[in-house]
């Protein structure tokens, strides 16, 4: 079967992230006085094989775990759809 | 004795690495291409600066897959040298050959620019032939130079002298404002528990020559040299 699935990779809490600082300033510049915390993550877009949407989250949680995320540093959330055929979108 | 180069696809800093090594200190040195596997005619290796694959992902992290890596961490075992410069330092932390990771400059800005660092510890054979807290001239080039490590880790690496450089002042000493990118305890090169394997920020390989307006670099290599001459790798 067709999965599609999307790695989320953000830096951990605590660790300084300068890009969401900076959007936060302008965010704030612009009037959004709301805003009280920006965080910029990645999201890795990944169509794949599998038997089943168990297995093929485990090959995601494996992918994230050696490369897509650094567990030092970062963070990561693995989510599973089943690929609608012959529809990217 | 031979160097080796490592060329990865991206790698920039590779022929300055060889010039010094080769043409100014006069060494045996030969490219090593990223899919090599072979490392037996090695007893010295540098993974040069640059963006090796493009940065993609994170700094280092695709170089580490690279098929020479498996070959680099025997050689590593091996108990021969390895010395990580910019984005090499970057894929020695990916490998996992050096603990903690690299952040994007706490500035926002690429850096490129001379800075101070103090040597810490010259029992290493990366940097034997410099004076205790000698500080140094050497020039930086890099947007993921923000060193990062757990509190444990740091104090661990501060504790058994793996701080081998760290940034500092005209005076020597590590204040904030000397601090080019928000790296933790000001690091700019560790080394790892063995001693062997070497990570560093700042690139001694452009600052080996007067012409260049330093030769606080060169004493690296020579180091190495010296280290290798003498069998005595390990601190």
């Amino acid at each position: 079967m067709k999965f599609k699935g999307t790695v989320t990779v953000w830096l951990k809490e605590g660790i300084f992230d300068p890009q969401g600082a900076a959007v936060k300033g302008s965010l704030e510049a612009m009037g959004f006085k709301e805003v009280e915390k920006v965080r910029i993550g990645k999201n890795i877009v990944i169509s794949l094989d599998a038997e089943n949407a168990l297995e093929a989250k485990d090959l995601l949680e494996q992918m994230a775990r050696k490369l897509l995320a650094n567990p030092v540093t970062e963070a990561y959330r693995v989510h599973v759809e089943e690929e609608k055929a012959g529809a990217e979108r | 004795m031979k160097f080796g180069v490592v060329v990865f696809p991206g790698s920039n800093c590779d022929s300055d690495a060889y010039h010094v090594i080769k043409d100014v200190i006069g060494v045996d040195c030969e490219y090593v291409w990223h899919e090599t596997r072979d490392l037996s005619d090695f007893q010295a290796l540098v993974l040069p600066g640059g963006f090796s694959y493009g940065d993609y992902l994170r700094c280092g992290a695709l170089a580490r897959f690279s098929p020479v890596m498996d070959s680099v961490y025997r050689f590593v075992d091996e108990g021969k040298l390895v010395i990580g410069i910019c984005n090499g330092f970057q894929i020695l932390l990916e490998a996992g050959l050096l603990p903690g990771a690299m952040l994007s400059n706490n500035v926002l800005e690429f850096r490129c620019q001379w800075v101070n660092l103090r040597v810490e510890n010259t029992k290493t054979p990366f940097t034997c032939l410099y004076e205790p807290g000698e500080v140094i001239r050497v020039p930086i080039a890099h947007h993921e130079g923000n060193y990062y490590a757990e509190p444990e880790v740091l104090e661990e690496l501060e504790r058994t002298g793996r701080v081998v450089l760290r940034y500092v002042d005209a005076s020597g000493n590590p204040t904030a404002e000397a601090n080019p990118n928000g790296a933790a305890h000001n690091i700019a090169g560790i080394i790892n528990e063995k001693g062997n394997v070497f990570g560093l920020m700042p690139h001694p390989e452009r600052c080996s020559e007067s012409i260049l307006g330093s030769r606080d670099g060169r004493r690296v290599f020579l180091s190495m040299i010296k280290s290798l001459e003498t069998g005595a790798l390990l601190s």
